[in-house]
């Protein structure tokens, strides 16, 4: 006789608020006529709030939800989810101020944008929260697929027409990757739930060898690693700019997410077999990424090849944690870091952006922006000097402690490639800024209020980052995994 | 030896030694040893023995395509029916209402698709 799941909603709350908030605001949307679709934009913010509020709620709580008779949870809370949970929803709360006047004024106004975006964020949400390899790629699809949409949202521009097919080319062979892994795992070990795996792997498999390689083959590609990452550029130039100012953030950290959660909740006993897989991809990931930014004339192309550069260094936190599980917490204090900086770059470019047929996305167009835009160019340079890593920034107190946790678990050359290629990035961040402030040119922005107000978020929270980065680093490291017990008991 | 998992997946591994050897060598030995005498016909595409009627990028209304798609969400829905039809007594009142909410999500966008006028035919 079939036995009903324990359900314990409480734990998806957040995401069943986005989500039924979602399924509203689509019909909503049908009521409201086409040039007043801000409002609809705004309506997010009613799903989106209350959300993160849910979420902020369930910190320090631990639980799981749809659990089988005698089983493990599907989903679960923790910490760790919650932390990254948080992520998500400022990310997309960020997103919607720089989005409505971003699409209004280059002619993209369909409700269909903001609805997408929130099932892109429940996506993302479940990535970390998941604690079945099924569910992950479901997580993965449902981020996935409306993001998809979402770069070829400028159906006239033949670049997000391109943007659009290559990401979805390349994340449905990333996907089959990630597919293949399951059900090799599944084949060495007859589950796909994480801690069971945990329990019925043995260390001597070759399949279960070749399963963790393709999990990680199809998480490289979500993050953008080294050598999974072609895509991001040419994804990046061509989806409109909001767009990719939200999923540069939002399925970068939920790819880490889920990788972080199956190595240390479903692999962790083979940290020593994993660890130098990761260490060569964040290895390769930082050489790359900073080098081939370097050569880039296109802002967003450029800081597609910094979101590279910067994958690899989360992954120096990821590969310490193979043998010191706190390493964690440097890599999730990173993303923290990493969104508010990044979100802030990416207004900037907006509001340089001539909406016109994509111009104003060369370095050379920020010439004489100091002399019209004082301010803008102020944030602009400190949102590069935080991605440099240059004191006092969030930028700078990430990669310390990212490269602390490199130190302590004994990753010394890893740490001394981090610094060097550091050293480089300077060059191709430095570059919009020496233009914006030594150069005489006709570079105009125009700031709407949306953006002025992520602006001032990001330089605020960036400069908070960089001058007492402790109690948010504290709480980065209070982001651990639950344990698997006191899912099923709920605590 | 023989009990260790890697000993089990020999064969598999002969037999993809053997496919890989094939298909190297056979395109090998035909573009060695075949004779190649080319003309204008056998140059051409070869549409199942159709002369070739324009390019092969062709333009068709987007319209069908839409149908195409919708048609993908009610197999989807069909898939899921099915199996609970079968086990419907068994999945009790919890198979009930996960049904329910699943086919009312289902309903919501397709009267979505409907107001969106995606069923329109012109």
């Amino acid at each position: 006789m079939f036995a009903a799941p324990t359900l314990n909603l409480w734990v998806i709350t957040p995401l069943i608020i986005l989500t039924v908030w979602a399924i509203i605001l689509m019909f909503i949307d049908l009521f409201i006529p086409a040039g007043k679709k801000q409002w609809t934009g705004w309506l997010t913010l009613v799903g989106l709030i209350p959300a993160l509020a849910l979420t902020l709620m369930q910190w320090g709580q631990t639980g799981g939800a749809f659990i089988a008779e005698g089983g493990q949870p599907m989903v679960v809370v923790d910490n760790f989810a919650t932390f990254l949970n948080t992520l998500y929803l400022l990310t997309g709360i960020l997103a919607v101020f720089i989005s409505v006047s971003y699409i209004r004024d280059a002619g993209l106004e369909r409700g269909e944008y903001y609805f997408l975006m929130l099932f892109s964020i429940v996506g993302m949400m479940l990535m970390g929260m998941a604690n079945d390899l099924i569910l992950i790629f479901l997580a993965l699809e449902l981020l996935s697929i409306p993001l998809y949409i979402l770069s070829g949202f400028d159906t006239g521009s033949d670049t997000s027409e391109e943007s659009a097919l290559k990401y979805f080319l390349l994340g449905a062979f990333s996907s089959a990757f990630f597919l293949f892994g399951i059900a090799l795992t599944y084949g060495a070990t007859g589950t796909t739930s994480l801690p069971v795996i945990l329990d019925t792997i043995s260390l001597d498999d070759p399949l279960a060898l070749a399963a963790l390689g393709m999990l990680l083959v199809g998480f490289a590609f979500k993050v953008g690693a080294v050598p999974f990452h072609m895509w991001t550029p040419d994804v990046y130039e061509g989806a409109p700019t909001s767009v990719v100012a939200f999923m540069s953030i939002g399925a970068k950290v939920a790819g880490f997410a889920a990788l972080m959660r199956v190595l240390g909740q479903g692999f962790p006993m083979w940290g020593e077999l994993w660890q130098p897989a990761i260490v060569v991809i964040s290895a390769l990931t930082m050489i790359v990424g900073n080098f081939a930014a370097v050569r880039q004339q296109n802002i967003k192309r450029m800081l597609a090849y910094s979101g590279i550069a910067n994958a690899g260094y989360i992954l120096i936190g990821v590969a310490a944690s193979a043998t010191d599980p706190e390493a964690i917490s440097a890599s999730l204090y990173y993303m923290l870091a990493y969104l508010f900086t990044n979100i802030g770059a990416f207004a900037v470019v907006i509001a340089v952006e001539k909406l016109d047929g994509q111009k104003g996305l060369l370095v050379e167009d920020y010439k004489g922006l100091a002399k019209r835009h004082l301010l803008l160019s102020l944030a602009l340079a400190y949102f590069m000097f935080s991605l440099v890593g240059i004191p006092l920034t969030g930028g700078f107190t990430a990669k310390f402690y990212v490269f602390g946790a490199g130190v302590t678990a004994g990753l010394y050359w890893l740490v001394v490639i981090g610094a060097i290629t550091s050293v480089v990035s300077a060059f191709y961040y430095l570059r919009p800024v020496l233009y914006a402030f030594m150069y005489e040119g006709p570079a105009v922005a125009r700031v709407s209020r949306g953006l002025m107000f992520v602006l001032v978020v990001a330089v605020f929270a960036t400069l908070v980052f960089g001058i007492f980065p402790g109690p948010w680093y504290e709480l980065a490291s209070q982001a651990t995994f639950g344990n698997v017990a006191t899912f099923v008991a709920g605590g | 030896m023989e009990n260790t998992i890697a000993a089990l997946y020999l064969p598999i591994a002969v037999l993809f030694g053997i496919a890989v050897f094939f298909a190297l060598l056979l395109p090998i030995l035909s573009v060695s040893l075949g004779p190649r005498r080319p003309t204008a016909r056998k140059l051409t595409a070869y549409e199942s023995g159709m002369a070739p009627i324009g390019r092969a990028q062709r333009r068709f209304p987007v319209k069908f395509y839409r149908i195409a798609v919708l048609f993908i969400l009610f197999d989807i829905d069909i898939i899921f029916l099915f199996p609970y039809a079968v086990a419907m007594r068994k999945l009790g009142l919890f198979g009930l209402w996960s049904m329910l909410i699943f086919v009312a999500i289902f309903i919501l966008g397709d009267i979505w698709v409907w107001k969106k006028g995606v069923l329109e035919w012109e």
